[in-house]
């Protein structure tokens, strides 16, 4: 309850001051992974990558979550803006899912020599998770707007979240071996320089995500209203 | 360059220039934003004014 109050919280922050957190937050995360994490003995400089190829897949995983909340309540509760919002929160997760199959192609094409794998079930079911979420923008816009459109989207992107879950244990169920599993039930298998710039960087990617979502979602209340006003005027 | 520090740089610079063309893009939607509302302040001066000189032709 205690964290929920804080994430309320934090959506009273004033839009420029997330957008100088997110820019200080991405500097800092920077410096910490060329100049203060030491460079991997296993994988070499390549492992530099993990810092901003997991935490934006988190990320990622995040604004699904947000955006299926979101549309948990505009089913529950009904308030104005709710479907909006998820919609916003799901677009900015699909752009960080996209970014997550590229960095994570990168990392593989220099860490296995290939840019993809169908044999490893982290990869196959990110990019189902990325695919389902996607379809989601031909479902919203091959409907007329309206609270019909609303609900079907809602009740489509509750569907997704299933599948987060799912893409998270895939590793840890089916015992994959080509994909790494840092994460245990051990904790991070890393040392404690290299989990300080991880968390620095998902927190400036999470920071950048919320800044993004706050400029679209403001972007697209300026849309409709104008719209409103068109139409008032016309 | 070693082939580690391309792939390094390669994987940052995505990055990068996704979050440069997402400002882009949203810098195009706000010069249209900024289009339609000019557009709508002058339909509605139009729009006073027009009631203001039927006032005066009643009076």
């Amino acid at each position: 309850m205690q964290r929920f109050r804080v994430l309320l919280r934090l959506r009273h922050i004033p839009l420029p001051m997330l957008a100088v957190s997110a820019v200080v937050l991405m500097g800092t995360a920077l410096a910490l992974v060329f100049f203060y994490a030491p460079i991997d003995g296993d994988q070499g400089l390549s492992q530099k990558i993990f810092y901003i190829h997991v935490p934006i897949a988190l990320t990622a995983y995040a604004c699904f979550a947000w955006g299926a909340a979101k549309a948990f309540l505009h089913l529950w509760k009904r308030p104005p803006g709710a479907d909006l919002e998820s919609y916003a929160a799901i677009h900015q997760g699909v752009i960080f899912g996209a970014l997550t199959l590229v960095t994570g192609s990168i990392w593989a094409r220099i860490s296995w020599g290939h840019w993809w794998t169908w044999s490893s079930n982290q990869l196959v079911t990110f990019l189902i998770l990325f695919l389902f979420y996607s379809a989601y923008f031909m479902l919203r816009y091959s409907v007329e707007p309206g609270p019909a459109r609303a609900n079907m989207c809602a009740v489509y992107a509750l569907f997704g979240v299933v599948l987060i879950p799912v893409s998270w244990l895939s590793i840890r169920i089916a015992n994959d071996y080509i994909h790494p599993t840092v994460f245990t039930t051990k904790g991070p298998q890393m040392s404690g320089s290299m989990f300080l710039a991880f968390c620095v960087s998902w927190a400036a990617l999470l920071t950048l995500a919320g800044t993004m979502y706050r400029v679209e979602l403001a972007g697209k209340r300026l849309d409709s209203k104008l719209r409103e006003l068109r139409e008032l005027l016309a | 360059m070693t082939a580690s520090e391309k792939y390094v740089a390669a994987a940052y610079l995505v990055v990068f220039v996704a979050v440069l063309a997402w400002v882009a893009i949203i810098a195009a939607k706000l010069a249209r934003l900024e289009r339609d509302a000019s557009e709508l302040a002058e339909l509605a001066r139009r729009r006073v004014e027009r009631s203001g000189e039927r006032e005066k032709v009643s009076v």
